[in-house]
This record gives structure tokens, C-alpha cells and sequence, in this order.
């Protein structure tokens, strides 16, 4: 056990993605109430590892630190999370810090999660509407809907799912939980229900739906408890019956 | 006709708003954010969004909502554009509402609305406890939309460093650096949109984001840009106490009925639950009756500081007090606050549905930012606008709960069409203007970052940020005193001296976090600066500006709008006047009985 007055953390670095990975470690004052954040802040404001050598603060994503922005999302000791709820004394020493592995990435703890808002794209995750003018009130939902579809439309888009999915690897490019949770959440909405086919064209192909092999790891990490499983397998009964059905309403 | 050219520069509600606007217009759209869009400030904002729907018959109206929020800024907004933004309101619910936003619904399918500060009526309409995350979305996915139509193009991951000027003072684009490569560019446009954000990080800790920073701002403020009522900074009532972060609890947990208090004896050590009712003195309810524990935030701010520092009735000694929602069913806690809870949960490891929570004021919110005309959200500077939290039209000398949405929405949508009209006028577009204008911009950014990379210094800029933010805190929060505010600006002034000596400890030219943040930093001593003097000047007590020595509001002498001027490397404070043609100012008594 390592000294209380001390917090002991490991970062695993590079420099640019054409650097090797490295280790560095940090001896910082522990104070109460400690995230992974404030550990990153302090190697900043005094870069120099614990055998004294000077080095270079680590590059690192944070914004919100409530956790809804998505921005921090790491592996800290192993597990896919947001750092500014990694509170120090509920982790063990040392702490290793290490970037998401499924993402390319970009320095030290930073990686390009592009493709998350890219797929965004793919299965045109909104509700179409003609434009902003008065156009009078939505759609009157039933309390009900709101209740399940709200939880839905908490996605950060932090990429911990896709971290933890064994189908989200060098040889597939599997859509994610996250998205297909989206599609589900606009399929439900009145007006998104509209295109609802478009969205199930989109998860229908590689990639799509039935590339999930039903791991349920994701459900486990999402910082925001969403019913992805739930999810996945309702967006799964929509595909197939539009495929089964499909040319039908074609 | 030519096709004009816009940059937003932000990409919250208002930049994103303002974004909508100019796409649908079928002008392309340039859009730059330090952070992905999605990641924005306003995911934090909790409670909920105005608007007078008056869906239970209590007779609210716009006109009311108006009212409310001019006599809650203590009459220091000039008054036609807030109205107007009232009586938009409930067109901004309803095409959020069309977007798709997951507002709470009543049973019969309608929104539903909540009571927030300042007001008597149920006028807040919200997404669980997390509707500025709600709006936010709805906002992006429609941004997205028009991305993949091809007339929005995102520059994520850039971080604006200067506007563009030409020799007759227009604005012709933007310098922006981009936070991979380090590399900097010159982006042509007709108009720029700036919609910054807040400016938390000044004050070292607040509610805000890490990126709220207020650097763009001060950035354009030394290129001539003028700022407004700068020394208006709201220090909302209710937070958590971090070293990170002070993180919000929302007013929204008072509008569903949360109550503070603190024991009346002080050093009482039982549990809260444990001490009976006759025990606990509820101030806020005691000392304002009518409105209770929804007074508007800077009462309940000075309240608690009264509490806690003059009558020492802080739990245990401590600079907190209990907000208590612990009498509220749980399904009910759960439906309507169930975000906000997560984070107290999260953070204290305590069920704040079983036990009070603990409470202290942080600061929250500017009041104050770029100058803007009433009309256009324009700025003194041809072709600049600005909407957002980051210029200072709508909420005066105090900021309503839940008027902030609705402002930031209202102003980009405002501000969108504007700057398209702008710039279908202008006799020479940006792409008439010489190159070497924006040669010029370019390499005098890039000596910037040169000159801070070379600089061998011994001064951590880390160290300097957190002085700054402490003697912000200290001085230039809840209470002022003039003595101390001049003892800051001095410090502020040192700090600056000090700037001129730091060591950036990472030299590399990729995703170097370190440079960027020195830059901002720099921005930052200056935005101090203009808050802290403005503060000094201000010899009354308005809204969230309260001075002990002045503590009167004073119209005679101080009913006018502070707008600060940078001159030849000083800032110089001007004033004019307000515009109350339609709401004659009545003295502001939240704690009279009727």
C-alpha cells in the first residue's frame, strides 16, 4: 500500500501515434475528494515524474467534469470510464491511465472519436424538420414515451461501449451500441418515425445490427446507465422485420 | 449575386443556433469549436428553459415574463430586446418541442412546466435535469444534418485566436489554431459569429466548463471590440464544493419544492434528519415570504454568505448549508431531478434523496460580455457579431434560472439571419480583400506562439491561473470592497508581469495543450482586468454587484451600461445610457410581504 499522503499514478504515453507507448510515473500530494482530473492538473502545473525527471504535461480531454460531456472518457486501471468520476480513493494503487484503444489515437490520452459522430451521420440520427420558422407545437407524447425514450437521449457519445465490444475490432466496423441505441430513440419519436426505414437501411448492411454478438459489455460501462442491450435488440426487430417485410411497403 | 461566406465561432446553443439559421438561409457556414460540438458547455445547464405558455392558467403571460426578468436584472437591460425575446419564447419551446427534445410531458401529453427563481408562475419547461444537454442535441443533429447537406463544415479541435481586420477596420475573418497540428490559419468570411460561452475559468473554480474561458472575448476586446457591464458575475446560490470543479445543483431542485436551511444552533452536530423542524431555521422562507426559497439567485447567494459568515450558522462551522429535498417522494425526485441527484450521488457518495445535501454559492454565470446593438447582436465592429452567454444583452445586473437557454438560442437565431443580411450588402466580399491581410494575421499569431515557445522562463502558467482565480474569488465575487478591488487590479497587473516569464514545459508542435492554454491565460488577465475595474467604478449595490460601503442602488448616478473600451494597451470605461422606455424602474423588494 502506498503512502495516504501520496497518490501514485501511471501513465501510459506517446507522443504522437508514429511514437512508441511509454510509462511514466507520478508521486502526487493526496488531498480528499481527488479525481483522475485533478491528478492530470497537478502533473501540469509540476511535470516531473517520480524519479525526478522533467517532462511534458499530459495531453489530455476534459471539459463538463459532471460527466455529460463525454469529453475524459479513458481506461483507468483497466476499465473504460470517465476520468472526472475516477474519485483516487476508491481506486487502487498505482493508477494506470491509459487512452482508448479502439480510437485512433491522437497523444498521451487523447484519441479521435470521429467515427462515433460520423455514424451519427450514417443512420441520420435526428428528427427532420421542414425548418425553424413558426410551424406551431410537436407532437403531444404520451408521459410513457418520454420515460423511455428520455434515458435514450442521455448518450455522451464518451465511446466507452464501443471500448469494451469485442466486435469493434481491426477487422470489423461495428456501428456501436451508442448509435444503434440512437437509432432506436428517433425511430420512437413521432415525426422521427417517419425515416425510420432510412435508419434500419443504414444498420442493415456491414457494420450494422447484426454484427453485435451479444457480449453485453457495453451495458455494463455506459456511465449514463442506458438499456443499450435493450436497445440493440429492439433496433434488431425493427431491421428484421423491415428485411422480412421490407419490399412489401417498397 | 455573390455567395456570402459566415464563421461561427462556438458551437453551443447560440452558435449552433446561429448555425441553423445562416444554413437554412443556403449560405455555407464555417464552424469552429475548440472542443466537438457535442461537448459544449451547455450540456451543464440543468434546471429548464422559459417561456410564458401559461399551460395551468395562472394568468402568465410574455408581458409577465418580461417584467420578471427586468425587475429580477434590477433594471440594467435595456428593455425592447428582452421583450422581444419573451415573446419569442414560446415559439423556441415549441420548435425544440418539433426537434424532437425529450421534454417532461403532463398526462395529457402536453409539456409540462416547473417553478424556478424569480417569478411566481410555472414557467420552465424541462428535460428531466439535464435539459440543456436535451437542447443541445436537438441543435447538433439538425447541425449535423445540414453537414451532410454539404453547408456546414466543422472545424472541431480549433481553438480562434484573433479576428481578421483590414485597414479600414472590418472584420474579414478569423486566425484559429488547430489544437493537433498546432498549426495556424487565416479563415476569410464576410461576418463572424461569436457565441464564446461563459468565462468561468477566470474565477479559477466555477460551474462552468474547462473551455469557458472568456479567451476569445478578451481576444477581440484588444482588437477593439467593446465589452459590456463586465463587473456583473452571478454566484449561483447552490453547488458542490470540488477542487476541479464547483458543480452545480440546480435551481430546478427548489422548483420542485428543495428547502434550505441550517440549524439554528450553531456547532449542532446531530444528523440533519434528525433535528426537528422547530429546530432548523429555514432563512430564505423567514426572510422572504413571498417568493421563499425561489428568490433569484443573487438574494439567495447574499443570504447564504449572511448565514454562514455573519450570524456563523454554517454546518458545523463550515462554509455549507442543507439544500433538503428528503420530503419529496422518490418517483417524483427521480422523474424530474434524477441528473442532477447522479452527480451529488457520484461525487459524495451520498443518496441526497435519503439525506440533505450540503451546499455553498459558486460562481456561475457573466451578466456582462461583448457589446451588442439592440437590433442585430452586432458589435461596434463591422461585420462581428455575437450571442450567447458571451455578450450582455438580455439578463442585466442578474440572470433569471432558466432564462439562459432561451437567451442563448434566441440570440443566435437573431444574429444567424443578420449577418447574412451583412453580408449580402457589403460592396466588397471577403474574397475581394487583399491576401496579404490575412498574411499578416497569420504570422502575427504565429510569432505569438513562436515567442512563448522560445521564452525560457521559471513561471508555471498553471501557478499564475490559480492566483488569478483566487483573488477573483476573494475579491470580485459576492461582496466588494473598493480597497480590495484596487488590490486586485494591482495583482492583476503583477500577474500579467508575470506572464512575461513563463515556461511552457512542453515545446512539441503536436496536440500541445500547454501552449494553448498559455494563450488563453494571457486573454484571461486582460478579461480580469475589465471585470475588476468596472467593479470599482460601480458605486452602488445592483443585482449581483453588491458593494457593503454603496449599499443602495443608485439610478441617479448608475443607471446606465458599463462599456469598456481598449485603447492604446488600456482599458477605458465608458457609459450610456439604458433604454427603460418600456418598464419604469420601481425599487427591487423580493422581501416585502405583497
Amino acid at each position: 500500500m502506498a503512502d495516504k499522503k501520496q497518490v501514485i499514478v501511471r501513465v501510459r504515453r506517446r507522443a504522437s501515434p508514429n511514437d512508441a507507448p511509454r510509462w511514466e510515473e507520478f508521486a502526487l500530494e493526496w488531498r480528499p475528494a481527488m479525481n483522475a482530473i485533478i491528478c492530470l492538473r497537478d502533473i501540469a502545473e509540476r511535470p516531473v515524474t517520480r524519479n525526478g525527471a522533467k517532462t511534458t504535461p499530459v495531453s489530455y480531454e476534459s471539459n463538463c467534469l459532471e460527466e455529460v460531456c463525454g469529453s475524459c472518457a479513458m481506461v483507468i486501471n483497466g476499465r473504460a470510464r470517465m476520468a472526472c468520476t475516477a474519485l483516487v480513493d476508491s481506486l487502487e494503487q498505482p493508477i494506470r491511465l491509459e487512452p482508448l484503444t479502439k480510437f485512433p489515437l491522437v497523444r498521451d490520452l487523447i484519441v479521435d472519436r470521429s467515427f462515433m459522430f460520423e455514424s451519427l451521420k450514417r443512420v441520420k440520427a435526428w428528427v427532420p424538420i421542414d425548418g425553424t420558422y413558426d410551424l406551431g407545437e410537436g407532437p403531444r407524447m404520451a408521459p410513457e414515451i418520454q420515460e423511455k425514450a428520455y434515458p435514450l437521449s442521455r448518450c455522451i457519445s464518451c465511446g466507452n461501449c464501443l471500448e469494451v465490444c469485442p466486435q469493434v475490432n481491426a477487422h470489423n466496423d461495428f456501428i456501436g451500441a451508442a448509435i444503434l441505441s440512437q437509432v432506436r430513440l428517433f425511430n420512437m419519436h413521432p415525426t422521427g418515425a417517419m425515416h425510420a426505414r432510412e435508419r434500419l437501411k443504414a444498420v442493415l448492411g456491414p457494420g450494422g445490427v447484426a454484427d453485435c454478438s451479444n457480449a453485453q459489455n457495453c451495458v455494463q460501462v455506459c456511465p449514463k446507465e442506458i438499456p443499450l442491450t435493450e436497445s440493440i435488440a429492439e433496433v434488431n426487430r425493427q431491421a428484421l422485420k423491415q428485411m422480412v417485410f421490407g419490399w412489401l411497403l417498397a | 449575386m455573390r455567395q456570402p461566406k459566415i464563421i461561427v465561432v462556438g458551437g453551443g446553443l447560440a452558435g449552433l443556433a446561429a448555425t441553423i439559421r445562416v444554413a437554412e438561409a443556403g449560405v455555407p457556414v464555417e464552424l469552429f469549436s475548440i472542443v466537438p460540438v457535442k461537448r459544449s458547455h451547455s450540456v451543464c445547464a440543468q434546471g429548464g428553459i422559459n417561456a410564458a405558455k401559461n399551460t395551468r392558467g395562472e394568468g402568465d403571460s410574455t408581458w409577465k415574463h418580461f417584467d420578471d426578468s427586468i425587475y429580477g436584472g434590477d433594471f440594467l437591460a435595456n428593455q425592447p430586446p428582452v421583450k422581444r425575446m419573451c415573446e419569442a419564447a414560446p415559439g423556441i419551446i415549441d420548435l425544440l418541442d418539433r426537434m424532437g427534445v425529450m421534454f417532461n410531458r403532463t398526462p395529457e401529453g402536453l409539456l409540462d412546466f416547473r417553478r424556478f427563481g424569480g417569478t411566481l408562475y410555472n414557467r420552465t419547461a424541462f428535460a428531466g435535469a439535464t435539459t440543456g444537454q436535451q437542447l443541445l442535441y436537438a441543435l447538433d443533429e439538425q447541425v449535423r444534418r445540414f453537414e451532410v447537406d454539404g453547408l456546414v463544415k466543422k472545424y472541431e479541435s480549433w481553438a480562434f485566436l484573433s479576428a481578421v481586420m483590414d485597414g479600414a477596420g472590418i472584420c474579414r475573418g478569423i486566425c484559429a489554431m488547430n489544437l493537433r497540428s498546432m498549426e495556424v490559419k487565416s479563415f476569410p468570411a464576410d461576418a463572424a459569429i461569436f457565441c464564446t460561452g461563459g468565462i468561468g475559468a477566470i474565477f479559477g473554480r466555477s460551474t462552468n466548463s474547462v473551455v469557458c474561458t472568456g479567451s476569445a472575448q478578451a481576444a477581440l476586446f484588444q482588437q477593439g471590440v467593446d465589452y459590456a457591464n463586465g463587473e456583473f458575475i452571478q454566484v449561483h446560490p447552490t453547488a458542490i464544493p470540488g477542487e476541479d470543479k464547483l458543480r452545480l445543483m440546480s435551481e430546478s431542485a427548489r422548483g420542485e419544492g428543495g428547502r434550505v436551511w441550517v440549524p439554528k444552533n450553531a456547532g449542532d452536530t446531530r444528523a440533519p434528519r434528525s433535528i426537528p423542524a422547530n429546530e432548523r431555521f429555514y432563512f430564505l422562507e423567514e426572510w422572504y415570504p413571498k417568493y421563499g426559497n425561489l428568490v433569484p439567485r443573487d438574494i439567495a447567494t447574499r443570504a447564504i454568505h449572511r448565514v454562514v459568515y455573519e450570524l456563523k450558522l454554517g454546518i458545523g462551522g463550515e462554509p455549507a448549508v442543507y439544500l433538503d429535498l428528503t420530503h419529496i417522494p422518490r418517483a417524483t425526485l427521480d422523474r424530474k431531478l434524477e441528473g442532477i441527484l447522479e452527480i451529488y450521488e457520484r461525487y459524495l457518495g451520498v443518496d441526497p434523496r435519503d439525506e440533505p445535501m450540503k451546499v455553498f454559492p459558486a460562481m456561475h454565470y457573466t451578466m456582462g460580455g461583448i457589446w451588442v446593438d439592440n437590433d442585430n447582436q452586432a458589435t461596434n465592429v463591422p461585420g462581428i457579431y455575437a450571442a450567447g452567454e458571451c455578450e450582455y444583452q438580455y439578463h442585466g445586473a442578474n440572470r433569471l434560472g432558466a432564462n439562459s437557454l432561451v437567451s442563448c438560442i434566441y440570440g443566435g437565431m437573431i444574429a444567424g439571419p443578420a449577418a447574412v443580411k451583412y453580408a449580402g450588402n457589403l460592396e466588397k466580399g471577403c474574397e475581394a480583400v487583399d491576401a496579404s491581410v490575412f498574411r499578416r494575421e497569420r504570422m502575427r499569431q504565429q510569432e505569438i506562439n513562436d515567442g512563448l515557445l522560445r521564452q525560457e522562463g521559471e513561471v508555471n502558467p498553471v501557478t499564475i491561473w490559480k492566483e488569478m482565480g483566487q483573488w477573483m474569488t476573494e475579491n470580485v465575487t459576492v461582496s466588494r470592497h473598493n480597497k480590495e478591488l484596487e488590490k486586485t487590479d494591482a495583482k492583476l497587473g503583477e500577474l500579467a508581469e508575470r506572464f512575461r516569464r513563463i515556461n511552457l514545459s512542453d515545446r512539441t508542435q503536436w496536440s500541445n495543450q500547454t501552449l494553448n492554454f498559455a494563450r488563453e491565460l494571457d486573454n484571461m488577465l486582460v478579461l480580469a482586468r475589465v471585470i475588476t475595474v468596472g467593479a470599482l467604478a460601480r458605486n452602488e449595490s445592483r443585482g449581483a454587484h453588491y458593494k457593503p460601503d454603496f449599499p443602495e442602488r443608485d439610478d441617479a448616478k448608475w443607471l446606465k451600461t458599463t462599456r469598456a473600451k481598449f485603447e492604446d494597451g488600456e482599458i477605458r470605461l465608458e457609459y450610456e445610457p439604458v433604454d427603460i422606455s418600456l418598464l419604469p424602474p420601481r425599487p427591487r423588494r423580493y422581501d416585502a410581504a405583497t
